[in-house]
């Protein structure tokens, strides 16, 4: 059992980096009260701008990241202008930004079909993958996955031990209050909302170019539409936000280790399981309608305008 | 410093004149495209919307795509005008085509005047079960709409994938991902010689004709739309919230449900896993972009249709990519989402004086 169980726990980890990175990125646009749901269309771009730079250069996942963060931010711009700056419906510009990035991913991605690229290997982090079983779990990972990990403490020092912190969440909590103590309110949700599209287009990235290294159209399918669900799960908690992440790896990595573990159920049924269980996690969490009321961020979704 | 201020009122003529700025600044960002792929504009524009058109065949194919848009997006606009945000529609559409299509699967060899009706009221009302999963999460447990249609959305493909590689698959089909094809009895026979378009557009025309006759006389769609607008005011005035999602819900998966039956009866006939093109996703942009009215969303349909045929001439005779199309639509959604603005703003005739 055990040597079936390590290889899916590592792929857990594996797993959860783009639903970390996506995650991560939306929670702090949300916090600052912008709700965007391109997430999954500012995937697909940084996954195809990230296949491109690393299939075209020659630079493999080198090449790969930097140009899916830098793409999905121009994905988060658009969204940004037409929803900050013009104050358009937030929730139809993210559904926008979703079409429009599995349109230009597709079309894009025509070019790259059949290229692959070598991917990543693991990194050993010294001394600690020496440590039975939990070495082989948590330090025989890609380097991205680290990097994941190391977002996640930053984003959580930020928010919760910075002045930096304090001002996006005042800015979320209470635009008219932020603006009127001289904050430049508009400024910040771009910032925040850039960020989130930086993360969205990193987490792309990993997947075409290390995760799968290979273009599949619509390869990020529904990931971050997932995302987006877990920010909601974790109540806008980096911390709970991990181990969501965590626990939607394992299910994602379930369905490849099905046969090893002896469940015997129709692959397709393994497949629909991420996506169920996001459904059933959300109505855990909204149920308790106080909860969510509690940690919402009071102007998320909420035009606003000085 | 802000560009835009608000209107006094909202301008009406602005929201007429929005679709048709954004369809005009969609060509032109389209012509810039084309001339960096190396077309040129004025002959690929002809490819994609003239030469659709160019033949009696070209018109059957129109309809045979525009059905399904403007059938589902009169379903959608219910529920966007009272903000309920179903964007799983293509989910409801899989759902009906299974439910119609597993009613031609049982009745194989049946040879009866009803077998079609009945995959008809099954597709329906599969799809408008499938929507009602979500609308009782929403009123049960609080979730949200959006994210639950879309997931229910990637199980139901899943649910389609497992049904025709396994206990629907033809035995005959050469281990391909297909049912059987279905025989004269489930299908919409098509009205021309060699042509798709068949009575299933007949749907679409009576289900606009009743969502017009629905939006601008009934008591309960103005409910629906104050619900949308003000809910404190609709909560004041005795509306029920609840009753709001469910009626959006459940009428747009039914919509969706039919036009998902109208494909596996007519120019799909069988179950496999390209049922549709996205219609349930392109659907959404449909619905803004005929203003969530019921004849405004008609001529959305036709021009998304349009758009699909343009797409798949433009890959023929312009080696042009197929998914050149949902570029278009991206695009497409954006510029009027921006030229919306212009509905409710102005800009800024000049600078005020501060009043320091």
């Amino acid at each position: 059992m055990l040597e079936h169980l390590i290889p899916v726990l590592a792929g857990t980890l594996g797993a959860a980096t783009p639903l970390i990175f996506a995650g991560l990125g939306e929670l702090v646009a949300e916090r600052t009260g912008v709700i965007n749901l391109g997430v999954e269309g500012m995937m697909l771009i940084g996954a195809i701008a990230g296949f491109a730079a690393a299939a075209d250069s020659g630079g493999g996942a080198l090449a790969g990241l930097p140009a899916g963060a830098v793409a999905g931010m121009l994905a988060a711009l658009v969204f940004a202008v037409l929803s900050l700056s013009m104050a358009a419906n937030q929730a139809a510009c993210g559904l926008a930004l979703t079409i429009f990035g599995v349109g230009l991913s597709a079309f894009i991605g025509q070019h790259y079909v059949s290229f692959s690229l070598p991917g990543l290997q693991p990194l050993d982090i010294p001394g600690l993958v020496d440590i039975p079983v939990l070495g082989r779990i948590l330090f025989h990972q890609d380097p991205v996955t680290y990097l994941g990990l190391i977002t996640f403490a930053v984003v959580w020092w930020v928010l919760r031990k910075t002045r930096l912190g304090l001002v996006l969440k005042a800015v979320g909590e209470a635009p008219d209050a932020a603006h009127a103590i001289g904050y430049p309110v508009i400024a910040i949700r771009y910032g925040a909302t850039l960020f989130g599209g930086a993360m969205a287009g990193i987490a792309g990235a990993y997947l075409s170019t290390v995760y799968t290294p290979l273009w599949v159209q619509n390869m990020v399918a529904g990931r971050g539409w997932i995302a987006i669900a877990l920010v909601v799960f974790a109540t806008w908690n980096p911390t709970r936000l991990l181990l969501g992440a965590w626990l939607f790896g394992g299910v994602t990595i379930l369905q490849f280790h099905a046969q090893g573990l002896g469940i015997a159920l129709p692959v397709q049924f393994l497949a629909a399981l991420p996506y169920l269980a996001t459904v059933v996690v959300l109505v855990l969490i909204s149920r308790d309608k106080r909860l969510l009321q509690l940690n919402l961020p009071a102007s998320l979704g909420k035009p606003w305008m000085p | 410093m802000p560009l835009l201020e608000p209107r006094p009122t909202p301008s009406a003529r602005m929201r007429l004149l929005s679709p048709l700025i954004a369809i005009g600044l969609t060509l032109a960002v389209g012509s810039l495209l084309f001339l960096a792929l190396g077309k040129n504009p004025v002959e690929a524009f002809t490819v994609f919307f003239v030469q659709p058109l160019s033949s009696g065949n070209g018109w059957s194919e129109l309809m045979v795509k525009a059905g399904p848009l403007i059938l589902i997006a009169q379903g959608l606009a219910i529920g966007f005008r009272a903000r309920i945000y179903n964007i799983g529609a293509e989910g409801q559409l899989i759902v009906g085509a299974l439910a119609g299509g597993g009613v031609a699967i049982a009745l194989d060899g049946v040879d009866a005047w009803w077998v079609l009706p009945l995959m008809v009221v099954a597709g329906a009302i599969g799809g408008a079960l499938w929507g009602a999963v979500p609308a009782l999460l929403k009123t049960r447990f609080n979730a949200e709409e959006t994210l639950t249609t879309l997931m229910l959305t990637y199980i139901a493909s899943f649910t389609l994938s497992y049904m025709v590689n396994g206990p629907w698959r033809d035995p005959e089909g050469m281990n391909f991902p297909q049912s059987i094809m279905f025989g004269d009895p489930a299908l919409f026979s098509p009205w021309f010689e060699g042509m798709r378009v068949n009575a299933s557009i007949l749907i679409a025309a009576v289900a606009s004709i009743a969502f017009w006759i629905f939006t601008s006389r009934s008591f309960l769609a103005y409910q629906l739309t104050v619900g949308g607008l003000a809910p404190a005011a609709a909560r004041y005035a005795g509306f029920s919230a609840q009753r709001t999602v469910w009626v959006s819900l459940v009428l747009s998966g039914l919509t969706a449900g039919l036009a998902g039956v109208g494909e596996v009866a007519g120019p799909v006939g069988q179950l496999n896993l390209n049922i549709s093109p996205g219609y349930g996703f392109a659907a959404i942009i449909v619905a803004y972009l005929g203003r969530l009215n019921a004849v405004g969303i008609v001529l959305a349909g036709l021009l998304m249709a349009l758009l699909y045929l343009g797409g798949e001439a433009a890959q023929v005779a312009l080696q042009l990519p197929a998914a050149i199309t949902g570029l278009f639509q991206g695009m497409l959604l954006f510029f009027l989402l921006g030229t919306d603005v212009f509905v409710d703003y102005r800009l800024k005739p000049r600078p005020k004086p501060a009043y320091a």
